[in-house]
C-alpha cells in the first residue's frame, strides 16, 4: 500500500467513489481490524481523582467486607443457590420473591438514566467495576513499573533481568489480588468462612474452584489488559447512554473559545498580548486519558467522564497563572451560550430530570413499602389430582389437599389453617402446623362436608393460613369437589 | 433417531450446521477488509470513499482480538460438533448422551445417599417407623411414588386401598407390606353369577354379605342367601372374614373398597373385578422400599421402642 502525502489525500476526499474505476490495479485492501494500541495513562491528582479514589475505597470496602459480616448465627449477605434461600441482613427471600430483584434492577436502570441525564457517564468514571479495578491495577502497575514514561520505556526495552523482575512482581500482585476478588465473589454464594477453610486446605468443590478462578481470570484480564477496550468495544451501556444526553447534561468539555489557537509559549509571555489561546498544547490531557482520546476534539463516545483531563489541565493552568477550568465539567448549552455556572445549574431541574426523579422516587418508595409489608411466609395449595373426592364411613365427603408452607422468618413459626367457602366445610386434620426457621414444609390436609350438604360439582373454597402471634395471613384459592 | 423413517433430517441438520460454520468463516474473511484506492492515505481514518461530495466512509478498526473471538467460536463449534452429538444423528466421539448423563447423576446421588440408607437398612421397619429422619425420607418417597393412587394422606379412594385403617387384603406385617411394594399384587374377584345361581339368588347373597358386617339389609333375603354363600366361602371363608393368602376381602367389616350397598355387591358378583398394585422393584431401590415399608407400616402401628 502506497501512502501519499496529506495534501494528496485532501484532494481525493472530494472525489466520489463512483469516479474510481472498480477493480482496477490502483486499489488495495485495508484490514478493518487492527492490533489494539496499548494506552499508558499518566498518573493524575486533583479533585476528580480524589473523588474517584473515594469511590474505589467505598465500593471495595463493601465488596470485600460484606461477606464477612454475620447476622445472628449466619452470614449477613448470602445467596444460597443450592437451597434457594437469599439472605440479606434481616431478610430471607425465596425464589418467589423474584419481583424484588426486578424492582432493584428497574431502580438501578432508572438511577443510571437520572445520573446520565444530569452528569453524563458518572457511573463509568467513578463507580463501574471496570473503572474501579482498572484504577487499582494501574496503581499497582505504577508502584512497580513507574509512571507513564517509565512504563513505556520498560515495554520498549530489550529483555533484561530488571524487566523480568518488574513484570513478574507486577503480575504476581495482580494475580493474588484477582484470586482474592474471585474468592470474595464466590463468598457471596457459599459461606465465606467455610470457603476460606476449604480454600487453604485445597478442598474446594469443583464449581467453587471454577468460579473463584474464572472470576479471578476475568478480573485479571479485564483490569490488567482489556481496560478501556471493555468500555469501547464490549460495554452495551456505553453505547446507548448517548441517547440520554441532552444539551444540558454535564460532560467533560474543552473550552475551545478560550483555548484556541493553542500553542506553546514562554511563561513570561502575557496571555493578552500574545495571539494565542489559553491552551499551551502540553498534551497532558491526552497522556492522562485512560481511553487515549484528545478531549480537545469535543465529546467522543470513548470518553468515560472520569475528569482526569480536567484535573491535569487545572494543574497546568495554575503553573501558567491562568484561570482554571479550560477543561471542565460543563454543558453544551453553557459552552455555546457562555453561561455562568449559576445559569447552567438552573437548567438542572428541567422536566426530563424531574420526571426521572419522580419515577425513581416512586419505585424506591413502592419497593420499600412492599418489603416492609411483606408477609413472612408463603403458601401453595395443591389438590390431590387422582383422588377427587371420597365418601367416608362417617357419612362425610372428603377432599385431600397438600399445602406447602414456606417460612421466611428465622424462627420456628406455628400456623393456623382455616377453610371457608361451603357451609359446614371443615378441616379434619391438624389445624396448627409448625414450620422450622427458613424452611418449607408440605402438609397433607383433609377437608370435609356432610354427605349431601353441597350440590354436585366443583365449589370455590379458600384456605386462610395465619401466622400465630402476628397479624400476617395468606389466603389461597382452591376447589372442593362433590361427586355426582 | 428412530423417530424418523429416513435419515434425511439428520443429514439436513448436519449440513446446515457445517455450511453455517463455513459460511461464517467465509464472511469473516470477506468482510475483514475493505478496498481503498491505492493512492489513498489511510492515516486520516477514512477509507477514502466519499459519497455526495462530503459523506466519508470512516475506518475505525476493531481490535484484532475481536477477530480472534470469532475464530475461537468457530473452532469451538467444530470441536464440539466432533466430540458431542451436535450434527444430526452423529453420536459424537465422546459418546455422550443425555440418558447417560441422567443415569450417571442418579448413580452419583444414590452413592451419596448410600451411608444414610445403610443406617436405615440396619434397622427393622418397626424401628425405622420411629426415626424422624427416615420418616421424612419415607414421606417424600410416598408422595412421589404412592400418593398418585393412595392419596397424599394414604387413605386411598374407591378401588385404591386405604393404608391407614389397619385392614389388609394381603397382610399388614412389615414383611407382607414389603412384598406388596416389591412384587405388586393382583387382586382378583372372578365373576361368580353362574356359581351362585339365579339373579334372585345373587340378590339374596348380597343381602347376606351386608348382614355379615351388620349393615342395613333385608333379613329374609339374607337368610335365603346364606345357603348360596358356599360359592363365596372358597375364597372369603365360611365366616366371610377373607383370607390374606389369596387376597380376598374381609366381608364382615365396614370397609368397602369397591363400593357399598346391594347394587355394588351384586355388580361385583356378576362381573368380578381385577385390581392391580404395580410392582415397584424396577423403579425403586431395595433400600427405598425398606424405608417405604416402614412408612406405610407406621400408618396403622406404633413404632417399636429402640
Amino acid at each position: 500500500m502506497i501512502l501519499n502525502s496529506a495534501d494528496d489525500a485532501k484532494q481525493r476526499k472530494t472525489i466520489p467513489i463512483v469516479a474510481e474505476p472498480a477493480g482496477s490495479d490502483d486499489e488495495a485492501m485495508v484490514s478493518l481490524y487492527a492490533a489494539a494500541k496499548k494506552i499508558y495513562p499518566r498518573s493524575v491528582e486533583g479533585v476528580f481523582a480524589y473523588w474517584r479514589w473515594i469511590f474505589v475505597f467505598a465500593t471495595q470496602i463493601v465488596f470485600y467486607g460484606l461477606p464477612w459480616l454475620d447476622w445472628g448465627a449466619r452470614q449477613a449477605v448470602l445467596f444460597d443457590l443450592a437451597s434457594r434461600r437469599f439472605y440479606i441482613f434481616g431478610l430471607v427471600l425465596y425464589p418467589q420473591d423474584f419481583i424484588y430483584l426486578t424492582g432493584l434492577l428497574v431502580i438501578s436502570a432508572l438511577a443510571l438514566f437520572l445520573f446520565t441525564a444530569v452528569a453524563g457517564r458518572l457511573w463509568c468514571g467513578f463507580a463501574c467495576p471496570q473503572t474501579v479495578y482498572s484504577e487499582i491495577f494501574l496503581w499497582i502497575e505504577r508502584k512497580v513499573e513507574g509512571d507513564r514514561s517509565a512504563r513505556m520505556r520498560l515495554d520498549d526495552a530489550d529483555f533484561s533481568l530488571e524487566k523480568l523482575v518488574k513484570k513478574w512482581y507486577k503480575h504476581t500482585i495482580w494475580i493474588f489480588f484477582s484470586i482474592w476478588t474471585g474468592f470474595t465473589f464466590v463468598g457471596y454464594f457459599t459461606p465465606i468462612r467455610e470457603l476460606a477453610m476449604e480454600f487453604f486446605l485445597t478442598r474446594m468443590g469443583p464449581w467453587e474452584l471454577f468460579w473463584v478462578f474464572f472470576y479471578a481470570f476475568a478480573t485479571y484480564g479485564n483490569a490488567g489488559f482489556m481496560r478501556e477496550q471493555v468500555c469501547k468495544y464490549m460495554c452495551p451501556y456505553a453505547r446507548f447512554q448517548s441517547a440520554m444526553f441532552d444539551h444540558d447534561t454535564l460532560i467533560v468539555t474543552y473550552d475551545a473559545a478560550r483555548g484556541e489557537p493553542r500553542g506553546p509559549r514562554s511563561k513570561k509571555v502575557e496571555l493578552a498580548s500574545s495571539n494565542l489561546g489559553a491552551c499551551v498544547d502540553c498534551t497532558l490531557c491526552v497522556q492522562v486519558c485512560p481511553t487515549g482520546i484528545d478531549i480537545r476534539n469535543g465529546l467522543q463516545y470513548e470518553c468515560i467522564g472520569c475528569g482526569a483531563c480536567a484535573d491535569v489541565c487545572d494543574t497546568v493552568m495554575d503553573k501558567m497563572g491562568y484561570a482554571r477550568g479550560l477543561v471542565r465539567f460543563s454543558t453544551q448549552n453553557a459552552m455555546e451560550n457562555k453561561w455562568t455556572p449559576r445559569e447552567m445549574w438552573q437548567r438542572l431541574m428541567r422536566p426530563r430530570i424531574q420526571i426521572y426523579t419522580m419515577i425513581l422516587g416512586a419505585i424506591v418508595i413502592a419497593l420499600l413499602v412492599s418489603l416492609s409489608l411483606r408477609t413472612p411466609f408463603k403458601v401453595d395449595v395443591v389438590r390431590d389430582r387422582s383422588t377427587l373426592s371420597r365418601i367416608t364411613e362417617y357419612g362425610t365427603l372428603e377432599n385431600v389437599y397438600r399445602l406447602q408452607i414456606m417460612n421466611a422468618a428465622e424462627h420456628a413459626q406455628t400456623y393456623r389453617l382455616l377453610v371457608r367457602g361451603l357451609p359446614q366445610l371443615k378441616i379434619t386434620t391438624d389445624t396448627e402446623v409448625m414450620v422450622d426457621p427458613a424452611q418449607a414444609r408440605w402438609v397433607v390436609l383433609r377437608a370435609d362436608v356432610p354427605y349431601g350438604s353441597a350440590e354436585p360439582g366443583s365449589h370455590k373454597i379458600q384456605f386462610e393460613i395465619q401466622a400465630i402471634g402476628s397479624d400476617h395471613f395468606v389466603v389461597e384459592k382452591s376447589v372442593f369437589i362433590v361427586p355426582r | 433417531m428412530s423417530d424418523f423413517t429416513s435419515n434425511f433430517w439428520s443429514v439436513f441438520v448436519a449440513a446446515i450446521s457445517i455450511i453455517g460454520i463455513l459460511y461464517c468463516a467465509f464472511l469473516l474473511w470477506f468482510s475483514a477488509k475493505v478496498k481503498v484506492a491505492a493512492t489513498h492515505d489511510t492515516d486520516d481514518g477514512t477509507t477514502g470513499h466519499v459519497w455526495d461530495g462530503d459523506l466519508r466512509e470512516m475506518n475505525n478498526p476493531l481490535p484484532r482480538w475481536w477477530l480472534w473471538l470469532f475464530i475461537i467460536t468457530m473452532v469451538f463449534a467444530v470441536v464440539y460438533g466432533v466430540a458431542y452429538p451436535g450434527l444430526g444423528s452423529y453420536a459424537g466421539k465422546l459418546g455422550w448422551t443425555s440418558t447417560g448423563q441422567y443415569e450417571a447423576e442418579v448413580a452419583k446421588a444414590n452413592q451419596e445417599l448410600e451411608p444414610l440408607y445403610a443406617s436405615f437398612n440396619a434397622q427393622t421397619p418397626e424401628q425405622l417407623a420411629g426415626d424422624p429422619k427416615a420418616m421424612a425420607v419415607g414421606e417424600r418417597l410416598f408422595m412421589n411414588n404412592c400418593a398418585q393412587c393412595h392419596g397424599s394422606d394414604a387413605r386411598g379412594s374407591k378401588g385404591f386401598p386405604n393404608l391407614t385403617d389397619g385392614d389388609w387384603l394381603h397382610g399388614g406385617t412389615s414383611d407382607k407390606i414389603k412384598e406388596t411394594i416389591t412384587k405388586g399384587r393382583i387382586g382378583q374377584m372372578p365373576p361368580m353369577a353362574a356359581a351362585v345361581g339365579s339373579p334372585e339368588d345373587i340378590r339374596n347373597v348380597s343381602h347376606y354379605v351386608l348382614s355379615l358386617s351388620g349393615s342395613p339389609h333385608d333379613s329374609l333375603r339374607a337368610s335365603l342367601g346364606k345357603a348360596k354363600f358356599g360359592a363365596c366361602a372358597a375364597c372369603h371363608g365360611a365366616d366371610g372374614k377373607g383370607m390374606q393368602a389369596v387376597g380376598s376381602a374381609n366381608l364382615t367389616d365396614k370397609i368397602w373398597l369397591h363400593g357399598w350397598g346391594e347394587e355394588a355387591i351384586t355388580g361385583m358378583i356378576n362381573n368380578g373385578k381385577v385390581n392391580q398394585m404395580p410392582a415397584q422393584e424396577g423403579r425403586l431401590t431395595e433400600s427405598q422400599i425398606h424405608v417405604l415399608t416402614a412408612y406405610v407400616w407406621g400408618f396403622s402401628n406404633k413404632p417399636a421402642a429402640k
